[in-house]
């Protein structure tokens, strides 16, 4: 169902504390989730927001995301943790006609990955990220397992969730196939669950050119399991943004990651439990990606955007065959 | 002798309009038009290099598995090779045809990525 999402933010401008909205638009990128910026006014200085809903139907079989209820409590319950994030405004109600979403303050920043890795205004901050986002996830790695509901999934529950998905497909990928089983034959030593934050990566945090990560965001993947998920993920080499040379993110070390972890207070992690959830990391996105493109092949959605998406499984295969050749 | 447009020459027309019209759009419909272009793109590769991608994918496959048949055939057989367990990283020759082949899907899909262990 379409939604005027101006008129619906217009509607709720005094319950934000102003009388009108401005400049409303959305924002590129997100496939599932749409943002939008727009411009609170009547209410003392214009103040800029952010809205972030559910484009699509949460599909509870098939997708893990987080409600957006618990999105909000865990925005809330991070930065008490001491992590960097867009603070709170507004959980929506069915009643502001916005579907399921929420609205935050607006951080000045560059989302996109590929300024992050190649822009000169970043040059000077860049070699400071990779510890950056280790102390930030330490943090995050903090909040009590009580502060909101979530999912749990360890490395074999990733595994047999994303096997079903990839088996639901009739897909047929060598590669894929591989690596399941080999990573399923190599399952790390458990250790004690945290909150993760479920898609920490570059191209999910805003970057200021002086201080680095200004904000995480977009939590709706979070979910509690293995502290080394968020730090694999975020070595996935699809968001390395063409400097596969710089395994964190594209812009760091994993050296300097996971220093930063520990001194944040996160417990000491080696660095081939990071490479096999990084590994882990490039199947589901593979398999995701799959699954995207099933939504188009399937009718279900019609964007270009969709079944485009299943040409990145390509890049998914070709990373875990060098991390197999590599002796993962 | 011009005597008809090719596919890929086709696609790159249209490619080629959908750059030009890029600048008048919303930052939705620029987004979705970029995305757009590297659709033609990967089509216009695939007619080029998919034949000559697809036999070599054939060739290599036969030689692993010791049998004959289509792509998808090959493609089936391995995979229910590596879910019995039957075969793994371990096994000589498979990671090698498995990286030969998909290096040749990436040179359709994305030219331009760049894979992890890759400097």
């Amino acid at each position: 169902m379409e939604v005027d999402i101006p008129s619906a933010l217009a509607a709720l401008a005094p319950k934000l504390g102003g009388t009108g909205v401005e400049k409303a638009q959305r924002l590129t990128g997100g496939a599932s989730m749409e943002t939008w910026a727009f411009t609170l006014v009547g209410g003392g200085e214009p103040q800029p927001l952010i809205l972030r809903r559910r484009a699509v139907p949460m599909d509870p079989e098939t997708s893990r995301s987080a409600s957006m209820a618990a999105e909000a409590a865990l925005i809330h319950a991070a930065g008490h943790a001491g992590a960097p994030v867009a603070p709170l405004v507004r959980l929506c109600e069915p009643e502001d006609g916005l579907g399921e979403g929420h609205i935050t303050g607006f951080i000045a920043g560059e989302t996109l990955g590929r300024k992050i890795v190649a822009d000169p205004r970043f040059d000077g901050v860049r070699p400071h990220l990779a510890r950056q986002c280790g102390q930030i996830l330490a943090r995050i790695h903090t909040i009590p397992l009580g502060a909101t509901p979530l999912t749990t999934a360890d490395a074999r529950g990733e595994l047999d969730r994303y096997e079903a998905i990839y088996r639901s497909s009739g897909a047929e990928r060598p590669i894929l196939e591989l690596a399941l089983q080999h990573l399923r034959r190599n399952l790390p030593p458990p250790l004690p669950n945290v909150v993760l934050h479920g898609d920490f990566r570059n191209g999910n945090m805003m970057f200021d050119p002086d201080r680095g990560v200004a904000a995480v965001l977009d939590w709706e993947l979070a979910h509690v399991g293995d502290p080394a998920e968020d730090l694999g993920w975020l070595c996935v080499n699809s968001w390395r943004f063409g400097r596969a040379d710089r395994p964190v993110g594209g812009f760091g070390d994993y050296q300097d990651l996971l220093e930063g972890y520990i001194e944040a207070g996160g417990v000491e992690i080696p660095l081939s439990r990071v490479l096999f959830w990084q590994a882990l990391g490039s199947l589901k996105w593979g398999i995701m990606c799959l699954m995207m493109y099933s939504s188009y092949a399937t009718g279900a959605t019609n964007s270009v955007e969709r079944p485009m998406i299943g040409r990145r499984v390509s890049e998914t295969e070709i990373d875990l065959v060098n991390l197999l050749e590599a002796g993962l | 002798m011009i005597e008809h447009p090719r596919a890929d020459e086709l696609i790159e027309a249209v490619a080629g309009w959908v750059e030009s019209i890029r600048p008048q759009l919303n930052p939705r419909d620029a987004f979705l038009s970029r995305v757009a272009v590297n659709a033609l793109n990967a089509v216009k590769r695939e007619l080029v290099q998919g034949p000559a991608a697809e036999a070599a994918a054939v060739a290599r496959l036969s030689a692993l598995l010791g049998v004959e048949g289509d792509i998808k055939a090959l493609n089936a057989e391995l995979c229910e090779r590596l879910r019995r367990g039957e075969m793994g990283v371990e096994t000589p020759g498979l990671v090698a045809a498995l990286k030969a082949g998909i290096e040749d899907q990436i040179a359709i899909d994305q030219p331009s990525y760049v894979s992890v262990g890759s400097r």
